[in-house]
């Protein structure tokens, strides 16, 4: 394992020097808000912040995503026969993600990636991707990362795990494909014990700060039955609008809509987020709509996270703990309380 | 079981309509006979009676169709299609030669293993008894047809017109190794020579027993709803009522998380289930 130390300038040098072999996304003050953006001269990335609004879900599983292309030209021999975009899997790296983020892409994994079915598009934009994690020195009030099988400093899922020192980075590499993308960055020197030790404690003071006692130890043992039909789900979902922000932030929410677009005489077929919030998602050809209700619509949403999941993959709940639901959710629904709901009951 | 995996497993093979039947006197509802464009696709998409497949209009959609055809039947793949919104309406003015995909074959099938030996029970409904013709279609194969007991098909619909698939009922009538009950809700017809009167009520007068037998149940929700208590009755425990699920479905590969029911895919684990199984289930379709 390399740790280096790189002043906060060399890191930011370093970086640009990396943009030739990696297509680097870096945090950026975008208005009131941190965002990751393709590292570039104009514009510094900027690593005081405490998470960016969205998670960095879109870079690995973007948003909306061409799937297949076809001609709709009647002149054309191939029309009508649908065929695969070309992609560009170049490396990418993803540098100051939070190790919450970085844990969502390993909870979402075998969704997109299991022995049944393969998603080509996730694997393989996940498998080009670097995490360059930044640990959380100050985590927030409703981060509880611990409490999920993660943590501030979690080195889970991250290649490369920077430690922000104050004046200098400490930089380690995790994996060979960190390794990789450390060798390459220019600068910086090996760190000292000094600054190992300085980081490991800044480690374990942040351990210390995050939530740490949401239960979910007993969701496991619970039959689904018994908590699907439970009193509290009317009171859970009262206030919500169905307003989906909670998954459209989410980084382990995974569902997606597949739509066809035509632009006069050539088509494409995208696939876009999609949520469970919303009463299309489930409304049927007839008319029929099986969760045509609010609360149910809720209910899933919850069910699904820390239920249907912990069963399904037997690996601990589908949520981890960066807490941007809590923290936007307009009506203040809090998974952490659903959580003790559900684990209680 | 499963067919070979595909390598994208969104890409639809390339289909050329081979045949189009107005199958009802509304109109609402045509069989589309496929065959592949490549012919080592009809290879890859071998299937099990139960199964369906996305059908995939470029430019319009994708939509699930459970398969009508049997496996039994070679050279092309069968889907009736009822018209009911974007992708459908717009399948229902193509025409024979045009160029689509499809998708598949997706989910679970009928549980054959199980079914060997027994008695059959087929109860359907209306438009749900495409993957039933399958299923009838591949039992009565010379084959086939020694590895299953009795068969008996409690088919109805709302009237005569409303039946899919008339010519073959009529041939199935005339056949001694397969029990056929035809009904409809009503009709004005005087020649109609077979029975008039709900599914459910014409299941309990016509199905005599459940001993070593095993019934698979396709229609509108009312009418599993008011079926299920008549084969209880007649015996039938809940491991050998088998249903199939209807869901609003994207990706048909477990994957998109739309058809969600507790911790199953509609898609995936099923959308075949025993009734067993759908009480464990949250009942949420």
């Amino acid at each position: 394992m390399t740790n280096k130390i790189f002043t906060k300038e060399e890191w930011t040098k370093a970086l640009q020097g990396l943009s030739d072999s990696y297509k680097v996304f870096v945090p950026v003050k975008d208005g009131d808000f941190h965002t990751f953006k393709p590292m570039n001269a104009t514009k510094a990335p900027d690593f005081d912040f405490q998470n960016t609004r969205l998670s960095a879900r879109s870079l690995v599983y973007p948003q909306a995503e061409r799937m297949f292309e076809y001609s709709l030209d009647e002149n054309d021999p191939e029309a009508n026969i649908i065929k695969e975009t070309p992609k560009d899997y170049s490396p990418q790296a993803i540098v100051g993600i939070r190790p919450c983020d970085a844990h969502g892409f390993k909870i979402v994994k075998p969704n997109f990636d299991n022995k049944e079915y393969r998603d080509p598009w996730w694997i393989q934009h996940f498998e080009s991707t670097v995490l360059v994690g930044l640990g959380c020195n100050q985590p927030c009030s409703t981060c509880f990362c611990a409490s999920v099988g993660g943590g501030p400093f979690n080195k889970d899922v991250l290649d490369v795990l920077i430690y922000d020192l104050g004046a200098n980075f400490m930089v380690s590499g995790l994996t060979e494909k960190g390794e990789a993308f450390l060798s390459k960055a220019q600068g910086g020197k090996a760190a000292d014990d000094a600054a190992v030790k300085q980081a490991e404690a800044l480690a374990t003071e942040a351990a210390k700060k995050v939530k740490a006692d949401v239960p979910t130890d007993k969701l496991k043992d619970k039959v689904i039955n018994d908590l699907f039909a439970a009193p509290f789900w009317q009171d859970v979902g009262f206030a919500c609008l169905n307003c989906g922000t909670c998954t459209y932030l989410c980084p382990t929410c995974w569902c997606f809509d597949i739509q066809d677009e035509v632009l006069g005489k050539q088509g494409d077929r995208i696939r876009n987020w999609d949520s469970c919030m919303f009463p299309l998602f489930t409304l049927h050809g007839s008319g029929h709509n099986p969760r045509d209700q609010k609360f149910q619509r809720v209910r899933q949403r919850f069910m699904h996270k820390l239920k249907y999941y912990v069963d399904k993959y037997q690996g601990g709940v589908q949520c981890s703990g960066c807490g941007r639901c809590v923290r936007y959710c307009p009506v203040n629904i809090d998974i952490r309380q659903v959580a003790e709901l559900m684990n209680n009951y | 079981m499963r067919g070979v995996p595909l390598q994208n497993p969104y890409l639809p093979y390339p289909v050329r309509i081979d045949k189009i039947t107005t199958e009802t006197t509304d109109k609402n509802l045509k069989t589309f006979r496929f065959v592949f464009l490549n012919p080592e696709d009809e290879k890859k998409f071998a299937y099990t009676p139960g199964q369906f497949a996305e059908l995939s209009v470029p430019g319009k959609g994708e939509i699930p169709i459970g398969i009508a055809s049997s496996p039994t039947e070679k050279g092309f793949v069968a889907f009736t299609v009822n018209k009911v919104g974007l992708v459908t309406n717009y399948m229902h003015n193509m025409k024979e030669g045009e160029i689509m995909g499809i998708r598949g074959p997706l989910g679970n099938w009928y549980p054959w293993e199980e079914m060997e030996g027994k008695n059959i029970v087929i109860v359907g409904g209306g438009f749900a008894f495409t993957t039933l013709r399958s299923s009838i279609v591949y039992m009565i194969q010379p084959e086939n047809r020694a590895r299953f007991k009795d068969i008996s098909v409690v088919y109805g619909a709302r009237n005569p017109g409303l039946l899919l698939y008339r010519d073959e009922l009529a041939e199935w009538e005339k056949r001694d190794d397969i029990n056929m009950h035809i009904t409809v809700d009503g009709t004005d017809d005087p020649d109609w020579k077979y029975n008039v009167g709900f599914v459910p009520a014409i299941t309990e007068k016509k199905i005599t027993s459940a001993d070593n037998a095993i019934a698979i149940v396709c229609g509108p929700p009312i009418m599993i709803k008011f079926t299920q208590p008549v084969l209880e009755k007649l015996g039938f425990p809940p491991e050998r009522i088998i249903l199939s699920l209807e869901m609003r479905m994207k990706c048909g590969i477990g994957i998109c998380g739309r058809c969600n029911i507790g911790d199953k895919y509609v898609c995936k684990d099923g959308p075949v289930f025993s009734l067993a199984k759908l009480k464990q289930m949250p009942g949420e379709y």
